[in-house]
Parts: structure tokens; C-alpha cells; sequence
């Protein structure tokens, strides 16, 4: 991962003032153009951290709030407290801040900007767990481990925090913050996913158990502990409350990261608006630019054709139903001009080669599909690859032993949906892109098969 | 007796193939050798096979688990 950040800004953002300790928006973020929170910064603005008094107290507070895991599977997060709570011995508390997924850069914004309220967070949830210490899995990136690390050392010599907290570096991979592939990496053992047949917390040793959460729901928990569950309900909607932050791809090039109410309109989120500009030609636009397709839940997430995302809220309940997800919160708009094919099969290579290659029908299927998508992406293709590519993608399907066969899966037949239309263009020997620069992220170099997983 | 589901470890499995060849009523193999499990119970005429197709994976990838 590059040791760069996004800086957020502030879009439109319906549901209130930015006042801290209200229900408004941004609560995570400091204010657009606040600088970065150290400790008196973060006290200020939040005041002190209030420790719920004991092992499972914070437990019904974050059940009322409705508070979900906000690293992409929106477990409900009382549920994991209750069971660390009951576990013995009592389990580590760990604050996932792997991000591996490259369209993501909502972990890192967070980390540099409000490292603290993540670290309170951290330390509730080891109250929560009984935890006698807790680790922050973290991303690649020096100057966010410095940044990290100076918290820490601040927070040592306040006397604020009950346990320590162990900085752990995550591999460079798209998988390393699978929970499965960081309770290995806590092991001493490489960051690689396991066959975990029974449910529960995932293991570090055989008698000792981790509590896992994404560092963003670590802020929430560390605000909710201050201000509620009626608060932290002021936004987002009755079924999925709260604000979640987002990574949005936006049609001309920019990414930004901002702090939204879950259920905001994707139209609202993007910008989107019907008609394309200067005539009056039907489609969905951005400003100036027209827009094809909406990816929401990054990519492991789903394409949708642009006319039907801008009706959709940012919601599961919404979501769900047509296949999609919130996920960890990365919505990126494809500009007409770039060919959704090509996007998709770039993106489906690097699915391939971030394989584990642990699982025989992800190790084989992934890299023929993705050679099937690139086989679709080019001119004059052969209709038989898309029966390949169904039939591959029907065999991966739940036979691995993490997510990673089926979220791969699920973004690449998105895009046979959602891109139809362009199959059949480049049947004709055409292709309606007309920018070959690639739009999705990825990271610079390419990984190789056998790249450091520790 | 509760009912039992056949479970392959598919981190384990190496792709032998020996459980296909022992249960072919309940096990088939893909296109790249892996083995595809029945999504039923086993049947009550094969539990012996069932257990000797168990015994006999050679990377212990297979298991039979009770059905929830």
C-alpha cells in the first residue's frame, strides 16, 4: 500500500451541523479543515474516555445503539461482545486496520485523523472482552505507524488507557485483514486464512481467543460509551442507524473519504443526476461527466447499471435483495468512455494473484476466470468464454475456506450484468471506451503468487 | 442416530481424489481434481463408505460432521 492518504472533504451532507457531542455529521472526523487530533485535540472535542465499569457493561448500550462491524460483513456488534464477554480465559482485544482492499482508503483517513477516538474504542472493547491486552493490526505505511505509535506514547503518559496496546504491522494483501488471516498473523504464523468449520471468535493459540474489530467501529463504540444509544441513532436509518465513513470514486478521477448516514441515496452521495448534460438524452450524470455504472462494496462488492443505482439508498435492506452490499463503504462511479470489461478483468486479475492459493477451487478458478474476462474485454471475443466463466464461477462458489472465491465471484458476474451491453459491442469488434487509462485503483505492482504474507 | 454431512477442509485437501473413488454416489470431483460434496445428509445405506472415504483421504481433509 502506498504511504499516502486521502484527505477527506466535506460533500453534501444531509442530517445535520458538524457538532460534536450532536447527532450531526461528521462525528468521527474532525471538521473539514481541522487538523489531525492528538490527545488534548481529541479531549477537547470529545472529552474523557468513559470506561463502561466492567466486563460486558457496554454490551446492552451497543445492542440499543443497533452498532454493525463496519470492515464490510455489518455483523452486529453486540453479538461479538457478548460472546467475548463469556469467553474463557479471557480473549485478546485486536482493532483491524489491515484495509487491504486497495479502493479503500477510509481505515488510513481515520487513523492519521482521529487516531484516538480508534484507541479509546480499542480500550473499551478490551473492557468489554476482559481482555488483559489488546493489538492494533495496522496497514503498511510508516508515517501512519509513527503517527500511531506517538497515540500511544501519549495516551502511556496521560495514564488514560487500562491495558497496553501492541502495534502489529499487516501484510500488503488484499486478505491479510480476513479475521481468520490475522488471528495467524498474531500467532507469529503468515497472514493466510484458515478452514474455520466451527463459529465463534476467531483463535490465536488454542486456549486464547480474539475479539476482532475494524477500527472504524472502534470510533463508534468509543462514541456511543460518551453520548448513547439514542445518539448515535440520530442518524442513518431505524434498521442500519449510525453515520459509516466511504470511500467515494468519483467519474472525474477523484477519491475522496467522507462520514455519511447509512441510507443516504447513492445519487446523493455521488452527486448523481438524471439526463446527460447539454441534451436531453435519458442516462445519469455528474456534474459534466456521464456516468455508466455504480460499484458499491469495493471488489468484492457489486456493479450496478447507473440508472438503477441512483434510485438505491446506501443500505443493505435496499442493497441486499439485488445481491449488493454496503460492505466496508467503497462507491465508485465508471465514466462513459471507460470500458466496464476491461475495469472488471484488471480488477479480476489481481483477485486471482491475491488468491492464497491455499484452496484448490480458488487457486484454479480464479485466474480463468479473470483470463476469461480479459479474453471478453478485448475485440471480437468468443461467446463460449461466458459460459466458462458462469461454470467457473458456479465451482468456486463456497469452496473455499475464507470469502474471497465468492466475493470475487459475486463482483465478476455483476459485471456480466451490469455490462451486458458491452459484451455484445465487443462481439461487433467494438468498444465504447474511449479512455484507456484504468479508473479502478490498484496497487502499483502487481503482487506475485509467493509475495510476503507476514 | 443424528444425521451426518460429509465436510472437506478445503485448505487441507491436496485434490487426491481417493473420496470420489470411494463414495462416487456422494462425492464428485471438478475439473481440476477438488472434490464436490452432496449438499445432503448421508444417506443411512452409506455411512460405512461414508467413514472409510474419511479414514481414507490421505491429507485427513475430510470429515464427517453432524448436521446442525
Amino acid at each position: 500500500m502506498p504511504d499516502t492518504l486521502t484527505i477527506p472533504s466535506s460533500p453534501a451532507q444531509p442530517g445535520g451541523s458538524p457538532a460534536a457531542g450532536g447527532g450531526g455529521l461528521p462525528r468521527l472526523l474532525p471538521p473539514a479543515g481541522a487538523a489531525p487530533a492528538d490527545l488534548r485535540a481529541h479531549l477537547a472535542r470529545h472529552g474523557a474516555l468513559r470506561y463502561a465499569g466492567g466486563r460486558g457493561r457496554l454490551t446492552g448500550e451497543v445492542a440499543a445503539a443497533g452498532l454493525t462491524g463496519r470492515g464490510g460483513a455489518a455483523f452486529p456488534v453486540a453479538r461479538k461482545l457478548a460472546a467475548a464477554a463469556g469467553a474463557r480465559p479471557a480473549p485478546v482485544a485486536v482493532g483491524n486496520g489491515a484495509e487491504g482492499e486497495p479502493a479503500s482508503s477510509k481505515d488510513a483517513s481515520l487513523l492519521w485523523l482521529s487516531p484516538h477516538l480508534v484507541l479509546d474504542g480499542l480500550q473499551l472493547a478490551a473492557e468489554a472482552a476482559g481482555a488483559p491486552s489488546a493489538v492494533l493490526y495496522l496497514r503498511p505505511g510508516q508515517r501512519l505507524h509513527a503517527r500511531l505509535a506517538q497515540a500511544i506514547a501519549e495516551r502511556a503518559a496521560a495514564g488514560i488507557d487500562a491495558v497496553g496496546v501492541a502495534l502489529v504491522r499487516a501484510p500488503d494483501r488484499f486478505l491479510a485483514g480476513e479475521e481468520s488471516a490475522l488471528a495467524s498473523r498474531l500467532a507469529g504464523r503468515p497472514a493466510l486464512p484458515a478452514y474455520r468449520p466451527a463459529r465463534g471468535l476467531p483463535r490465536l493459540a488454542p486456549a486464547r481467543s480474539a475479539l476482532v474489530q475494524n477500527v472504524e467501529t472502534l470510533a463508534h463504540l468509543a462514541l456511543i460509551a460518551r453520548h448513547g444509544a439514542g445518539w448515535f441513532r440520530q442518524a442513518g436509518t431505524a434498521a442500519e442507524p449510525g453515520s459509516m465513513l466511504v470511500t467515494l470514486h468519483l467519474p472525474d478521477g477523484h477519491t475522496t473519504v467522507a462520514e455519511v448516514p447509512l441510507g443516504i441515496a447513492l445519487a446523493d452521495l455521488l452527486g448523481l443526476a438524471a439526463g446527460q448534460p447539454g441534451s436531453g438524452e435519458p442516462g445519469v450524470s455528474c456534474g459534466p461527466v456521464p456516468v455508466q455504472a455504480v460499484l458499491v462494496g469495493g471488489y468484492h462488492g457489486t456493479w450496478l447499471p447507473a440508472a438503477q443505482a441512483a434510485r438505491l439508498p446506501l443500505a443493505n435492506a435496499m442493497l441486499r435483495p439485488l445481491g449488493a452490499a454496503v460492505g466496508a463503504g467503497v462507491v465508485a462511479a465508471l465514466p462513459a468512455g471507460r470500458c466496464g470489461l476491461a475495469e472488471t478483468a484488471r480488477v479480476a486479475r489481481y483477485l486471482a494473484l491475491e488468491s492464497a492459493g491455499q484452496c484448490g477451487p480458488c487457486f484454479n478458478g480464479l485466474p480463468r476466470i479473470a483470463a476469461a474476462l480479459g479474453h471478453l474485454a478485448g475485440s471480437r471475443p468468443d461467446r463460449r468464454a461466458v459460459t466458462d466463466l458462469e461454470r467457473w464461477a458456479g465451482l468456486v462458489t463456497g469452496r473455499g475456506a475464507c470469502h474471497h472465491p465468492d466475493g470475487s465471484v459475486r463482483f465478476v458476474r455483476s459485471a456480466l450484468r451490469a455490462f451486458a451491453a458491452e459484451i455484445g459491442l465487443h462481439e461487433a469488434g467494438r468498444c465504447s471506451g474511449t479512455d484507456p487509462r484504468p479508473f479502478l485503483p490498484l496497487p502499483a505492482d502487481p503482487p506475485s503468487s509467493d509475495a510476503d504474507w507476514s | 442416530m443424528r444425521q451426518q454431512q460429509l465436510r472437506v477442509d478445503p485448505v487441507a485437501c491436496s485434490g487426491h481424489g481417493a473420496c470420489a473413488e470411494l463414495l462416487p454416489e456422494l462425492i464428485t470431483l471438478d475439473e481440476w481434481g477438488y472434490p464436490v460434496v452432496a449438499d445432503r445428509p448421508v444417506p443411512s445405506g452409506l455411512h460405512r463408505e461414508a467413514r472409510r472415504a474419511v479414514t481414507n483421504c490421505p491429507a485427513l481433509a475430510l470429515a464427517l460432521a453432524r448436521v446442525p
